[in-house]
C-alpha cells in the first residue's frame, strides 16, 4: 500500500512538471497525443480489471467507447434553434439541460455536455448490464467471440446509420465547459489545463481502482481472480461480481469516449473497430492482467508511440506481433516482478558463467 | 414476392451459406483436435481468394487454385509449428488473444503483400453477364460452382474422416488425445494435420466464392464471426450440423436484405450469434447433456 502511495505522489509530480519540460524545449504539441494517450488508456485500465480479476475477456472495449463518444456526438450537436419560441426549450435552458451558445456557424441551442455525461454513463451501464447478464455465463472462447460479436454489431449500426454520421461520423461537436477555466476542447489555449484534466482524471480513477480492490468487495474480486469455484464455495455472488466488473469497465470506457470525443471535437465510426478492442486487450497483456500501474504504463507508452506515428504502416501489426510474444512468452505481463526477477537472476547467472570461463 | 424472386433469394442464401458451412467446419476441424478456437480461420478464405487472383496471371485457373490451396494449406501447418505446438498448457486466453494476435498479422501482411484493393478472380465459367436460368430465376454459373465445390468439400471430409487411417487417427485424436498416443498415433502430427486441413478448406471456399463476393484484405473477420455463429448454431465440433446451419444462415441473410437495410445484414447475423450463445450454447441440433461432456 505504501508502494502505491508513493508511486502515485510521484506520477502527481511528474504530471505537474510535464507541460512545464514541453513548455521549456517548446514541444508543447506533444501534450496533443499526451493527452490522448491518456484518454486510451483509461479505456484499457477498466479492461485491466475485468481480465485480472474477473477473468473474462472483452473484445467489445471499443464498443462502449464508441457508445459513451456517439452519445455526446448526437446530443451536443442536435440544434433546437428552429423551436426556441417553444416554451419547453426555455425551461429546459433555464434547468441547464439544454445550452444556448453563439457557435461559429450563427446561435445554436444543444443539450448540456453534461447531460450528455449522465445519459452516456447510463446508456452504456444499461446495455452492458444487458449483455453482461446474458453474456457471463459463458466461458472462454463463447465470452470472447460474444464481445467480439457485440463490438461489430455496434460498428456495422454507426457505419449504417444516417443520424449517426455513417463512414463520416459527428464533427464539429463543441466543447465541455466544466469550470469557466476548463473547457474540454481541441484549441491550444486549453491544451496545459485538458492535460491536467486528463492526468487527474486517470490518476483518480486508479485511485478509485485500487479503493475497490482494497475494499471488501476487493476481496471477492481477489478471491475470484485465485479460484472460481472455491470463492462461489465460500458464498461469494460470483455472477454478480463478474457482471459488475463488466458494467465497471464499460462506463470507464464509456466516460473515456465521452472526453476524447469533447477533446477532439469529433468522432468516427473507427473507434468503434475491432481492431481498437483488440488495441486495448494487447495493452492490457503488456501491462498484466490485474496489474493497475502495469497498464497505466503500457498504456501511456503504447498509445503515444502509436500516435506519434512511431510504427508507421505497421501499426496494427505491431499490435498483434506484441499479443502473440506476451501472450507465449509473458502471459503476466512484462511489468511483473517474478519475471523480472527471473531475468535478473538468468542474467546474473550468465555473467557469473562468463565471468569464470574468462578466468 | 413471386416464385422466381424467392428462388433467387433462395439461391443466393445457399451460396453465402454454404461458405460459411466451409469455414465453420474449418473451425470444428481444429477445434476437435486441439480444443481452441481459431480466430485466424477467416485469413485462410482471404489469403485463399488472394493467393488465386494473383497466381492466375501466370498460370492457367486450374494450377492457380491448386497452387493457392497449397499454399494456405502450408501457411495453416506453420502457424501451428511455430505458435502453438510449443506452449506449454496454454490458457483458454491465451490462446484465444495469440489466434487474434495471428489473424492481424496474417492480415496486416497481406495488406503489405498485396495493397487495399478489392480483386476478384474471373469467373470459371462464362463472365458476370453468363446466366442459367432455373425455373425463371438468373442465376450465375458461379453460383453452381460454389455448391459442387463445397459440397464436394463435404462429401470428402466425410469419406476422409471415416474411411482413411489418417482420418480415422484425427478423429481418434479429438476423442481423447492421450489414449490416441498410447495407441501410437503420431498427436502432434495429427494436431498440424488439422491446421493444415482446415486452411486449406478455407482456401478453397475463398477462391470459388472470390468471383461472385470480391476478395479483400480485411474481409477475414467478418467471415470468420460468421462461420463461427455458424458452427455453435450446428453445435460446436459437429460438421453435418454446420452444414445445415450454413444454410439456414445464408438464407436468413439474403432474406432479410427484403426487410431490413442491407447495411445491417452483417448486424442480423450477429444478433443471431449472441441470442444463440444466450439461449442454446450447445447448438441447435445437439442435447443439452452431450454438450456438458465437451469443455469450452
Amino acid at each position: 500500500m505504501k508502494t502505491n502511495k508513493f508511486v502515485m505522489l510521484f506520477l502527481i509530480l511528474i504530471t505537474i512538471f510535464i507541460p512545464v519540460i514541453t513548455y521549456i524545449f517548446n514541444i508543447n504539441f506533444l501534450l496533443i497525443q499526451l493527452t490522448m494517450s491518456i484518454y486510451y488508456t483509461l479505456v484499457s485500465l477498466g479492461l485491466c480489471i475485468l481480465m485480472g480479476y474477473a477473468g473474462q475477456i472483452s473484445l467489445g472495449q471499443a464498443a462502449f467507447f464508441a457508445i459513451g463518444g456517439y452519445t455526446t456526438g448526437v446530443l451536443t450537436t442536435m440544434n433546437f434553434i428552429n423551436i426556441r419560441e417553444n416554451y419547453l426549450i426555455n425551461f429546459l435552458i433555464k434547468c441547464r439541460i439544454l445550452t444556448f451558445d453563439k457557435g461559429f456557424y450563427g446561435e445554436v441551442i444543444y443539450f448540456s455536455p453534461f447531460v450528455a455525461l449522465i445519459i452516456a454513463i447510463l446508456i452504456s451501464i444499461l446495455i452492458a448490464y444487458f449483455i453482461g447478464f446474458a453474456v457471463l455465463k459463458l466461458k472462454g472462447h463463447y465470452l470472447a467471440m460474444a464481445t467480439l460479436g457485440f463490438n461489430i454489431i455496434v460498428y456495422k449500426i454507426i457505419k449504417g446509420t444516417k443520424f449517426l454520421g455513417q463512414a463520416d461520423g459527428i464533427s464539429a461537436i463543441p466543447g465541455f465547459k466544466i469550470l469557466p477555466f476548463l473547457v474540454i476542447d481541441g484549441s491550444n489555449l486549453n491544451r496545459i489545463t485538458n492535460f491536467y484534466f486528463a492526468s487527474f482524471l486517470l490518476l483518480f480513477v486508479t485511485w478509485l481502482f485500487f479503493n475497490l480492490i482494497n475494499s471488501r468487495s476487493g476481496l471477492a474480486l481477489r478471491s475470484l481472480h485465485g479460484d472460481e469455484d472455491a470463492s462461489n464455495a465460500m458464498g461469494i455472488n460470483v455472477t454478480f461480481y463478474k457482471r459488475a466488473v463488466f458494467v465497471l469497465a464499460a462506463v470507464t470506457a464509456s466516460v473515456s469516449g465521452f472526453f476524447l470525443t469533447h477533446y477532439n471535437g469529433a468522432i468516427g465510426p473507427s473507434e468503434a473497430s475491432i481492431i481498437k478492442s483488440v488495441r486495448y486487450v494487447s495493452i492490457v497483456a503488456v501491462g498484466g492482467m490485474g496489474n493497475i500501474w502495469g497498464v497505466l504504463f503500457s498504456g501511456i507508452i503504447l498509445n503515444f508511440l502509436s500516435l506519434r506515428g512511431v510504427f508507421g504502416r505497421f501499426d496494427d501489426a505491431v499490435f498483434g506481433i506484441i499479443l502473440i510474444i506476451i501472450m507465449s512468452f509473458a502471459p503476466h505481463g512484462i511489468f511483473n516482478k517474478e519475471l523480472i526477477f527471473e531475468i535478473y537472476n538468468k542474467s546474473i547467472k550468465i555473467l557469473v558463467s562468463k565471468f569464470k570461463k574468462d578466468n | 414476392m413471386d416464385l422466381s424472386i424467392i428462388l433467387q433469394f433462395i439461391f443466393s442464401g445457399i451460396t453465402v451459406g454454404s461458405i460459411y458451412a466451409i469455414v465453420a467446419i474449418g473451425f470444428n476441424i481444429i477445434y476437435n483436435a486441439t480444443g481452441i478456437i481459431n480466430f485466424a480461420q477467416g485469413e485462410f478464405v482471404m489469403l485463399g481468394g488472394m493467393l488465386a487472383c494473383t497466381l492466375s496471371r501466370y498460370m492457367p485457373l486450374f494450377f492457380a487454385i491448386v497452387l493457392s490451396v497449397l499454399i494456405t494449406a502450408l501457411v495453416g501447418s506453420l502457424i501451428e509449428l511455430i505458435f502453438i505446438r510449443w506452449l506449454k498448457s496454454p490458457t483458454v486466453l491465451q490462446l484465444v488473444v495469440i489466434t487474434i494476435g495471428i489473424s492481424i498479422l496474417i492480415r496486416e501482411s497481406s495488406l503489405h503483400i498485396w495493397d487495399e484493393q478489392v480483386r476478384a478472380l474471373k469467373f470459371f465459367t462464362g463472365n458476370e453477364t453468363t446466366s442459367i436460368n432455373i425455373l425463371g430465376a438468373n442465376i450465375s454459373p458461379q453460383v453452381l460452382w460454389v455448391i459442387a465445390v463445397c459440397s464436394l468439400i463435404v462429401i470428402f471430409l466425410v469419406f476422409f474422416f471415416k474411411y482413411t487411417r489418417i482420418g480415422r487417427a484425427m478423429r481418434a485424436c479429438s476423442e481423447n488425445r492421450d489414449a490416441a498416443g498410447l495407441c501410437g498415433i503420431n498427436t502432434e502430427l495429427m494436431v498440424n494435420l488439422s491446421f493444415l486441413l482446415s486452411a486449406a478448406i478455407g482456401a478453397l471456399a475463398g477462391i470459388v466464392v472470390s468471383p461472385l463476393t470480391q476478395t479483400h484484405y480485411e474481409m477475414g473477420g467478418d467471415i470468420a464471426i460468421k462461420g463461427f455463429t455458424v458452427a455453435i448454431l450446428g453445435g460446436l465440433g459437429n460438421s453435418v450440423g454446420a452444414v445445415l446451419a450454413g444454410i439456414i444462415l445464408g438464407l436468413i441473410e439474403s432474406f432479410s436484405v427484403s426487410l431490413f437495410p442491407s447495411a445491417y445484414q452483417d448486424v442480423i447475423a450477429l444478433s443471431i450469434l449472441l441470442i444463440i450463445l444466450i439461449i442454446k450454447p450447445q447448438g441447435l441440433f445437439r442435447k443439452k447433456e452431450l454438450a456438458k461432456l465437451k469443455e469450452f
